[in-house]
Parts: structure tokens; sequence; C-alpha cells
């Protein structure tokens, strides 16, 4: 095998028939390239998907109300269903256990912010200190809510750092100042932002002081949970579900909403949704492994073929060889070390080129649900060593065949 | 140096069988050139093709330079050609992507030379058939006559016992045929033993003995007066 004299026969041949070098070759590298690109593209789809589903907590479910859309015990359809406090309550306190964060949101309606003559208009939301969880929201500078806020009622909001550039124009610090909301005075305890922009429109205050404030009564708009972490992502996404199952049942009850009454409870779970994603992108995934192994397959094919024609071309060459007193073994080894040597060679450029390709365009590709597309690098080697082996174990039956012709036989081949 | 007895060889063509070789008794000395002669289907590339072990014979025995060659397989067949045999074909049979000094150096790889001596020696044995200037070219950019030369340094590389020429001169016209023979004719002063396979009158003659093969079985064993080819080459 490292008979440095054989190598040098060997590199003789591969030398003097370029063609035959570069198609086998070429098809190995393009083999191992689009099997390379499409599983990083399998990566970088996954990748985008999760990055799709950084922006809020990922294991958030929500609901929010409508009206009824059937009668009901009595009821006419088209009643306004309105979320109330208590049933927040309750929820938080039956869920206890399993509930991470917990937010109800009182939305206040077209209020204009103001600080001193710069106005506005901005989501005003009356939320509980555990929103920030609900949302990413990460702080900038000052503090989120806090229970004593929340306890106390208190007129502090918390506002995104868009809104602090557009209304804080010239003036370094927002904090401990008092910004107009529908013209009463908030002053601004912290400054947040959020990995969405969309997100960063909002100021958030206590719910209570919203609700005190903007009549809001004991109404809530909408209501968001997170679950505790469980390790396993089926047993999360199964647990989240059933809790959403549970709770939307709940509020049906309590506001006498037909069981089978779409329209009324809306609810969301974003780890469902995730799961949705996940199996699609396992599908993707899959498919391209598919086609990847196809490509594969079309690439030893094509070495096999190509190693056919070689050993057939050079039958007589064989016999020639033979008759100089080259043994079976010799010339077996020779064909083969061959096309180990080219497949090698040109399997790794494709690697090392589709991997290149990957490192060095990946990072700049800017499109939705598509992300760093990349690659396990083992895999790939491994795929080169498949084609490798794959390419060996084509070209040796032909070669022993070869070798073992009468070298009369093998002689009078044309 | 080669000693046969009673060599059977037939050939299976579907259902029929065709006996070739129908007991051959002969023997070469060394130093002989020796010529065998037969018209088409008279055997006598069968004879060459088994002395060369290229064939496998079906009953007799045969015996190369005191070695009894029988049982056969390729590796030991390879072993045997390379130590012992030199082959002249009517085709040349060069490697055509080698060039002339390499197809020389071939044998000699087999007999795992170092590149280096091998080199040197391919050129030496250009050298003798005069075609040492024509080193670097491929057999395609080679006259007939050429290619044949360089085959027959190739034979001669490997330093055989037996040199086994089958129908050199066959494809070529009769000036470079005489050429040709001109160069074994050397080869053989030099002590060398030569079996020549032809159906050309003239080039039998240029031997010093010749073998008549018809239908498989020796007619004439003769020995001749050497017409040396060199008169006919100027």
């Amino acid at each position: 095998m490292f008979d440095i004299e054989r190598w040098q026969e060997i590199f003789d041949t591969i030398r003097k028939n370029k063609l035959r070098t570069f198609l086998t070759g070429l098809s190995v590298a393009s083999g191992i390239f689009i099997l390379v690109i499409l599983l990083g593209f399998g990566q970088g789809m996954q990748n985008g998907i999760a990055k799709e589903f950084e922006n809020d907590a990922s294991t958030r479910f929500g609901f929010w109300t409508n009206s009824t859309s059937k009668a009901y015990k009595g009821l006419n359809a088209g009643r306004p269903i309105q979320m109330r406090n208590e049933n927040f309550d309750y929820l938080e306190n039956k869920y206890g256990d399993v509930l991470d964060a917990k937010s109800g949101v009182f939305r206040v309606w077209g209020a204009l912010i103001n600080y001193k003559k710069e106005t506005g208009s901005y989501r005003v939301e009356g939320v509980t200190p555990s929103f920030q969880m609900l949302e990413n929201q990460y702080m900038i500078s000052g503090r989120f809510l806090n229970f004593d806020d929340l306890k106390g009622k208190l007129k502090v909001a918390v506002i995104s750092n868009k809104i602090k550039n557009e209304l804080f124009k010239n003036e370094e610090d927002a904090l401990n100042k008092y910004v107009q909301i529908a013209g009463i005075n908030f002053k601004v305890v912290g400054i947040y932002g959020d990995p969405s922009e969309r997100d960063e429109n909002r100021i958030v205050m206590p719910i209570s002081t919203a609700q005190a404030v903007f009549n809001g009564a004991d109404r809530v708009n909408n209501m968001y949970f997170t679950m505790k972490p469980v390790e396993n992502f089926e047993e999360a996404v199964q647990q989240s579900m059933a809790v959403t199952d549970q709770m939307k049942t709940y509020l049906k009850e309590t506001h006498t909403v037909a069981p089978d009454d779409e329209s009324a409870i809306g609810s969301f779970n974003t780890l469902e949704e995730a799961k949705r994603f996940y199996t699609l992108i396992d599908n993707i995934k899959l498919f391209f492994w598919i086609v990847g192994v196809f490509t594969i397959i079309a690439g030893v094919v094509g070495v096999s073929n190509i190693m056919l024609i070689v050993v057939k071309e050079r039958t007589r060459e064989i016999g020639i060889r033979k008759a100089l007193g080259a043994k079976p073994w010799s010339i077996v080894g020779m064909i083969l070390l061959e096309a180990i040597f080219v497949t090698t060679i040109a399997g790794f450029s494709g690697l090392i080129f589709s991997m290149g390709l990957l490192e060095f365009v990946g990072p700049h590709i800017e499109v939705d649900y598509l992300l760093n597309p990349s690659v396990n690098f083992n895999v790939a080697l491994a795929t080169v060593f498949v084609l490798i082996f794959a390419g060996v174990f084509a070209g040796f039956f032909p070669a022993w065949k070869a070798a073992n012709i009468h070298t009369i036989d093998a002689l009078r081949h044309e | 140096m080669i000693e046969i007895r009673d060599l059977h060889k037939s050939y299976k063509m579907g259902s029929n069988s065709l006996h070739v070789l129908k007991g051959i008794n002969f023997s070469v000395q060394e130093g002989e050139l020796v010529a065998i002669m037969g018209s088409s289907g008279s055997g006598k590339s069968t004879l060459l093709n088994i002395l060369g072990m290229l064939d496998e014979l079906d009953e007799g025995t045969y015996s190369l330079d005191g070695v009894p060659i029988a049982n056969l397989n390729e590796t030991k067949a390879a072993n045997y050609r390379n130590k012992f045999l030199g082959f002249v074909f009517q085709s040349f049979n060069l490697i055509n992507y080698k060039n002339a000094m390499e197809n020389v150096a071939l044998p000699l790889y087999y007999q795992r030379v170092g590149r280096k001596e091998r080199q040197e020696k391919a050129l030496k044995y250009l050298e003798q058939v005069g075609l040492r200037e024509w080193a670097d070219h491929l057999p395609s950019e080679l006259s007939g006559g050429q290619k044949q030369r360089v085959a027959i340094a190739r034979a001669m590389a490997a330093e055989p016992k037996v040199l086994l020429a089958d129908e050199p001169t066959g494809a070529l016209d009769s000036k470079t045929s005489y050429e040709v023979m001109d160069l074994i004719q050397k080869i053989n002063d030099d002590g060398n033993t030569i079996l020549v396979v032809t159906h050309e009158e003239d080039i039998a003659h240029m031997c010093k003995r010749i073998v008549h093969l018809k239908d498989g079985v020796i007619l004439e064993d003769k020995k001749v007066e050497q017409v040396r080819a060199q008169q006919y080459v100027q």
C-alpha cells in the first residue's frame, strides 16, 4: 500500500489519463457537494424557524375573547364575552403549580402620550410583572414593573427604547421623568428592549393602575401564560396543550358559552405551533436526506460505471502487464488504488468546497426561515468514506475479473 | 533450454472440440534462433503461447531452463514470465499512454527494480535498438518498425532466458521487416535464445533452424544456413 514505486506508477497513470480522472472525480465531488449543500439548508431552515420563535417566550399560550356565535342555555348568539380579574385569579390559583409567568392584559385604547412638546400614539397595556418574561423583554435601564406597583396601583410606566427615542428626543435620560398618558402623569421607571421591533410600540403599566385610571373596572382583554420548563419536548407540548384546553373549558363554562363555540373564546399555543413547525422541519430534513442519499447513490453508480469502463478499456493493457510479469493482485491493487486515490481527492475537494461555501456564504443569507446553513462535519466526512468504499466495492469485481482473464484473451481484447 | 514432450492442446468451440496440437515433441538449446513455420491454423501461435505460459497445455510436459512448468496459476505464471521470458507481438502491444522509455522499463517495474535503475536500463536497451533519441515519444508518434524495436527492447530489458516473437514482422513492410530481423539476429549473436513464429519463408530463413508445423504436428525440423538480414538493410 505504501510502496512508493507503486504510487509513482499510479500517479503516472493518473497524470496521463486526465479526462478519465477528471470525470470520475467530478461525479464524486458533485455528489458530495450536493449532499452537503442540501444538509446545510436543512439545518439552515431549522435555525431560521427556531429564530422566528425566539421573539416571544417559546412556551407561551394565551386567550382572548369575542362574541358568541351560538345560542346556548337561553342566551342569544352574538353576545360579547368579557374576561374578568376573577377569571385570571382563579386560573392563576388553580394552575399555580405548573404555570411559570402569567399576566392578564388590560388594553387602553386611543390614548395619546405626551412628553413636553412631543406627542405619540402607542399601545398602552396594563400587565403584571411577569409580562416581561412572556414577551422576552430585556431591560436597557431602570426596572420592570414590580408587585409593589401592582399592589399600590402606582402610576408608573415602562417604555421601550424606541418610544424613548421618539419622545425624549434630546434628553439623555428618561428615567424618573413623567410622561402624560391621556393627560395623566406617569413616572417612567424603566426602558425595555424587545427582540422583535414590532413589539417595541408598547407602553406597559400595572394592570391594577390601568383598570383604575382608565375606567377598566375588572375587565381583562387577554391572558398570557407560560409553563414551567419540562425536560422532554413532547411532554411539554402535551402538558401545555392539556392546560390550554382545560382553561378554555373553564372560561367557556363561567361565561356560559356553548362547548362547541369556537369563536367566543380564542386561544393560541406557541408550543403547538412550534411542534407543527418542528415536524415540518423534520420532514424537510428527511426529504433532503433522501434526495442527498439518492445523489450519493447516483455518484456511486457513476463511479462504478467509470470503473467498469476503465477496466474494460484497460483490459489489453492488463494483458500486456501480465505478459510482462504482473501478478493478478498487483493489477487489482493498481486499479483500486487509483480509484481510491481519485475518489478520495475528489470527495474531499467536494467536501471542502461545499463546507467552504456554507461557511462563507451561509452567514450572509438573509431570508426568512433560513439562517446560517451549516452541516455536521462528521456526517459529511462519513458520506465521503461511504462513496470511497462504494467506489472500491464497485471497482473490485471488474478489476478482479480482468486480472484473472487469460493473458492471451486480454491481449486479443480490442 | 526448452524441453517439450508429447504436447496436446485442444479448444472447445461450443459443442465441438478443436484439437490444435496433437503430440508435439520439441526441444531448443541455449543460443538457438528457431523459426516456427506453418500456415494459419497450423497451431504455431498456440505452441508459442504455451511456451510463453500465456496459455495452458492439456497434456504432456514442458520444462524451461530445467524448471518443470506445471500446475500454473496466474501468480506463478506471472513470476515465470517475468523471470524467464520476453515477448514480442505482431501488434507490438505497447502501452499507448507511456512513452518508449517507460514502456521498456515496465518489466523491470515488475521485477521490483528501482525507478532510477529502471530508467537507466531502459535507455541502455533503447540505445541498442537505435532509438535512444526517441525515448520521450509516445507509441503513437513512432513508425511500425520503431514500435517493434521498442517492443524488442522491452522484451530484452528483463534479460529473459528465452525471447518469444509472435509474427514480429507480420505488421511491417519488407524493408522494416528486415531491419527487425537484423536486430533479432544481432541479439541472437549475443547468445540469446530466440523463437520466432512466422509464415513468411524469407523471414524463416533468417533463423538458424526451421520447425515446420502442419495441422498440429511437426512436419519437418531442420537446421538451415542463416541468411543475414544485414545485407538488405542499408
